[in-house]
């Protein structure tokens, strides 16, 4: 194997600075082949920011960003030709039907006719729209036209995919489509760099995670070692707790979080702690439930709102 | 890497071209009507309806009817208009509402090709406005070839002038209504004072100073003479005067393109 493709990309100390503010600040990570990588943040976590320096849409304004081994800097159209993209926003062109939404955009890269009218076609049956290939994009629904963004990124055969936000703002059933969607191209080996905020779509797709703020990566892991790592295996809820569970708490050793009219704890191991906290300290209020990705998120990312 | 990127620029600035000219195609009949319909109206309110009232206009020597003085005016702001609002609110439109340019970005095209396939557009719609309306004026006999057949080159070296000059308010308007500052400002006057309706001499001193800055005087002028049937110095002035200012006005766009969108 080509030592070169080690890393499908490889960012050192990537910076993005727009005047004093700096929303990426020395950001190292890597992402194998065949791997999905999440970058998972709250909005102005700086997720966006760097997916962008890594598809060349932004400039990056320090550090080193290598992508197939290519420096993004120099030879940023041929890592272009070689990547697919869904931004965040549906930028389909509703001047185009759907077929010519994926036909003209093969000749951003050079498609041949040919070979890019095979492709669309291939790509509508693989999104479940045939049905709808002469229809004006705006007569799409939301996911419709999630699903074509996907396609359209797919149409150069990229050897990565990058995804920003996939699935926000669809309804559950076309964010499963989706999510079955990308399970797929994961299956068949290609390499997925997305961000998202939501949790189930991080521990869902993601066989890795980073999670970011302000910038910065705190942590990055499996989803379930960083589970189990940041808020164990179980977890009670106290609501309305009584001060004796408040002292008990704090004379323990495992993590907890004090939220006023609730009390957040995380158990690692402790059966036994549980449920003496369940026998001493809960009445009807108390619930006990499996650790899950929202709680590393909001451990290390704060529970302030973010606007 | 606070360098400014040096232009980049390949042949692939013509799949943007392609895709207006798709989208293009999807309404060509409408697109056509335009330029078939207005020369025949300004002809029939100027040509006919005011020029019992103006009679001759006195032009390098000649008397010429009022009809021939006003035809290479139609065509010459013809050329402006299109290209100028092509590369304003349809480029607009396209960068800004559609996000067409940022879908563009994550392809192997630079924002160099993308801006200069709008304005190569921009070219291409005032070429296609000029051959339709050309047509129109040589079916009233208003023109004299082989000449005017220079008008059509001609159209798109004005096409990427006036573009240009779009496309650079473009790169700078804060909104979509702040163009109608430039078209009140520059295109209107223009419109106005550049040779069209009565000749430059028509205008005091002062003015006509100003008006020998506007690129449309110059292309009404060029486009005049070679409807006339005349080839000559004041025909390659008008083109060099063209040229220059894209030379001017077409990095600038791109310059200042770059500052709105590549973040």
């Amino acid at each position: 194997m080509n030592k070169v493709m080690l890393h499908v990309i490889e960012t050192r100390n990537l910076r993005k600075a727009y005047g004093d503010f700096v929303a990426v600040d020395d950001v190292s990570f890597h992402l194998l082949p065949g791997e999905c990588l999440g970058l998972l943040g709250p909005n102005g976590a700086g997720k966006t920011s760097t997916v962008r320096m890594i598809y060349g849409f932004s400039p990056m304004t320090d550090g080193e960003l290598q992508v197939f081994g290519l420096d993004i800097r120099t030879d940023w159209r041929a890592i272009k030709a070689r990547i697919g993209v869904c931004q965040q926003e549906n930028n389909l062109d509703p001047d185009l039907t759907v077929i010519q939404n994926l036909q003209v955009f093969a000749r951003y890269f050079d498609i041949p006719k040919a070979a890019a009218k095979a492709k669309a076609g291939e790509l509508l049956h693989f999104i479940a729209l045939q049905q709808r290939q002469k229809d004006t994009v705006t007569n799409l629904s939301g996911g419709m036209m999630r699903r074509l963004v996907l396609a359209r990124a797919l149409i150069n055969d990229p050897e990565l995919l990058i995804l920003d936000e996939p699935t926000t703002g669809l309804d559950p059933q076309s964010r499963h489509q989706v999510w079955e969607r990308l399970e797929e191209l994961r299956a068949n080996g290609l390499s997925i760099l997305l961000t998202t905020h939501n949790m189930d779509e991080a521990s869902h797709l993601c066989d890795r995670l980073i999670i970011m703020d302000h910038g910065k990566i705190l942590v990055q892991g499996k989803p379930s070692w960083l589970v189990r790592e940041y808020a164990g295996r179980d977890v009670v809820e106290v609501v309305n707790p009584s001060d004796e569970l408040r002292s008990f708490v704090r004379t323990q050793p495992f993590m907890h979080d004090d939220l006023g009219r609730r009390i957040i704890i995380y158990g690692q191991e402790g059966e036994e702690l549980f449920e003496r906290i369940g026998r001493h300290f809960c009445k009807d209020d108390c619930i006990m439930r499996m650790a899950t990705l929202e709680d590393v998120f909001l451990r290390l990312t704060g529970r302030e709102l973010r606007e | 890497m606070s360098k400014m990127p040096s232009f980049q620029i390949s042949r692939r600035f013509l799949r943007v071209w392609q895709r207006n000219y798709v989208v293009y195609q999807k309404t060509w009949k409408i697109n056509f009507l335009t330029p078939l319909l207005e020369p025949l109206f300004y002809l029939l309110a100027f040509g006919y309806g005011m020029s019992a009232l103006v009679g001759k206009v006195p032009f390098e020597g000649e008397e010429l009817s009022y009809v021939i003085f006003i035809t290479p005016s139609l065509l010459a702001i013809a050329m402006m208009y299109n290209a100028f609002f092509e590369n304003t609110y349809a480029s607009f439109v396209r960068m800004y509402y559609q996000k067409t340019f940022d879908a563009m970005l994550a392809t192997p095209l630079s924002l160099h090709e993308v801006i200069t396939g709008e304005i190569i557009w921009g070219a291409t719609k005032s070429l296609i406005a000029t051959a339709i309306m050309l047509g129109v004026v040589t079916a009233f006999g208003l023109v004299h070839y082989p000449q005017a057949l220079f008008v059509l080159p001609l159209s798109f070296l004005a096409g990427i002038a006036f573009g240009s000059i779009g496309m650079f308010f473009t790169g700078v308007t804060p909104s979509i209504e702040a163009f109608n500052l430039p078209i009140f400002l520059f295109v209107t006057p223009m419109f106005l004072f550049s040779g069209t309706f009565f000749p430059v001499a028509g205008l005091p001193g002062w003015a006509q100073k100003l008006a020998m800055v506007f690129p449309l005087t110059h292309l009404v002028n060029a486009t005049r003479h070679l409807c006339l049937g005349s080839m000559n110095a004041d025909v390659f002035w008008g083109v060099l005067y063209l040229a220059v200012f894209s030379v001017v006005f077409f990095p600038l766009a791109l310059v200042v393109m770059q500052r709105r969108l590549i973040r």
